[in-house]
């Protein structure tokens, strides 16, 4: 029997009512897996939120609060001010959203969140679009795709605008520890929530979430489409502890992007000039994200 | 389950478990481990989004047939190529 690589304990339930092959499922999974039962969840609209089922389902065995969109956040502090006020210490506090629900909507809430420096853990789960509404483009939408309001049709109107870059902003806030990680690479994922957990302050987890329903996939390819991103650097994976960056997986060769793009229907309408300029971005982002690592290096303690 | 509304408390609590649903339903192909073959290394029970794959005191892998959906991601990543998707009768 071989060793297992990441907890064995579930603290999500099965029977949960996510698409097949859902990725934001799996980002919740893990996220349990690293932080254990005192853990309270709070979640907004989106995908998590209808995860449960019908009223009085829960797809948690940890407590797990419904808010309003907007609100994540903010509910996630109330959380932590009330457990302060009872004395409680050992609760692990998670704002739980998506990227419509974080990089948009909630973005106000959670920059004050991170400004004041309340001691929660927020993780935004990344499916590149409002998918429970049916697939609109968010400010996390890459550029290229297709979402049913970027519709491409006969005049080429997919997203015109580059993904907006969350970990960068959170880190612009100044907090003890920003990173992203993908469901397609549980175990890097569980050892950084484990490393920043108990770290005094906001930590920030942007996680890459494939949903085989809106980027127009099958849903076996979920954890390959993960470590495609991932091996074409499309979305890297680092982490930026008190504003030094660190690349925590490196590809061995970077692989060129249109092996990831051409097994998205998202995606397909693309031509050759539209890639080269994906690409040419793709390739700008890796190198000063490692210029980023070369150059804070120094301020590590 | 409360009977009336009388019953349903003031703030709404979520009380039973997802469990309940029988999303099993939903599966049009159905995953077949190869117990012979799976050399055990968990990684179908590590990637499964359903949390439907068990791990039994033996060791072995173990469907959890009330709630897999049949997605495919086990046969898409076992290393062993043990595990086989097979249309639902
Ligand atoms: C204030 C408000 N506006 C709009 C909605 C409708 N709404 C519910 S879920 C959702 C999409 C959420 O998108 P995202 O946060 O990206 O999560 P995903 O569904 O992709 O998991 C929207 C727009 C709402 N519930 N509340
Ligand atoms: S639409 Fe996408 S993110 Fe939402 S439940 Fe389905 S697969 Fe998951």
């Amino acid at each position: 029997m071989a060793k297992l690589t990441i907890p064995q304990e579930e603290l999500m339930s099965s029977g949960h009512i996510g698409c097949l092959g859902c990725g934001a499922t799996l980002a919740m999974r893990y996220l349990l897996k690293a932080l254990g039962k005192r853990t309270m969840v709070t979640i907004p609209a989106g995908c998590i939120a209808i995860m449960s089922g019908i009223y009085p389902r829960s797809f948690l065995k940890v407590p797990l609060l419904d808010v309003a969109f907007e609100t994540t956040a903010a509910s996630a502090s109330g959380i932590r001010a009330a457990l302060d006020a009872k004395g409680i210490k050992d609760v692990y506090v998670v704002g739980f959203g998506g990227d419509g629900g974080t990089a948009d909507i909630g973005i106000q809430a959670l920059s004050g969140t991170a400004e004041r420096g309340d001691n929660i853990i927020y993780v935004m789960y990344d499916n590149e679009a409002y998918m429970n509404t049916g697939i609109q483009r968010s400010s996390a939408t890459p550029f290229g795709a297709w979402t049913t309001t970027t519709p491409v049709g006969t005049t080429g109107d997919f997203k015109k605008r580059p993904k907006k870059n969350m970990v960068e902003i959170m880190v612009a806030h100044d907090i003890p520890y920003a990173a992203t990680a993908s469901v397609s690479y549980p175990e890097d994922f569980v050892k950084k929530v484990q490393k920043a957990k108990d770290m005094d302050g906001t930590k920030f987890f942007h996680v890459f979430s494939p949903c085989p329903t809106g980027w127009r996939f099958s849903p076996e390819m979920t954890i390959q489409m993960g470590v495609l991103a991932y091996q074409t650097t499309v979305f890297p994976m680092y982490e930026v502890e008190n504003g030094v960056y660190r690349v925590t997986k490196k590809p061995a060769k970077r692989k060129p992007v249109t092996e990831y793009l051409k097994l998205q229907g998202r995606f397909k309408h693309l031509d050759d000039e539209t890639i080269e300029i994906i690409q040419k971005n793709v390739d700008k982002n890796w190198e000063m994200l490692l210029a980023k690592a070369e150059f804070t290096k120094k301020y590590a303690e | 389950m409360a009977k009336s509304v009388e019953d349903l408390p003031y703030i709404p609590l979520m009380s039973e478990s997802s469990a309940v649903n029988k999303t099993g339903v939903w599966r049009v192909i159905r995953p077949i481990v190869n117990q012979e073959e799976c050399n055990q290394c968990y990684t179908c029970w590590k990637f499964c989004p359903d949390v439907a794959i068990q791990i039994d005191e033996e060791g072995n892998i173990l469907i959890d047939y009330d709630h897999c959906k049949g997605c495919g991601i086990c046969e898409a990543v076992c290393p062993k190529n043990c595990i086989e998707m097979v249309k639902e009768e």
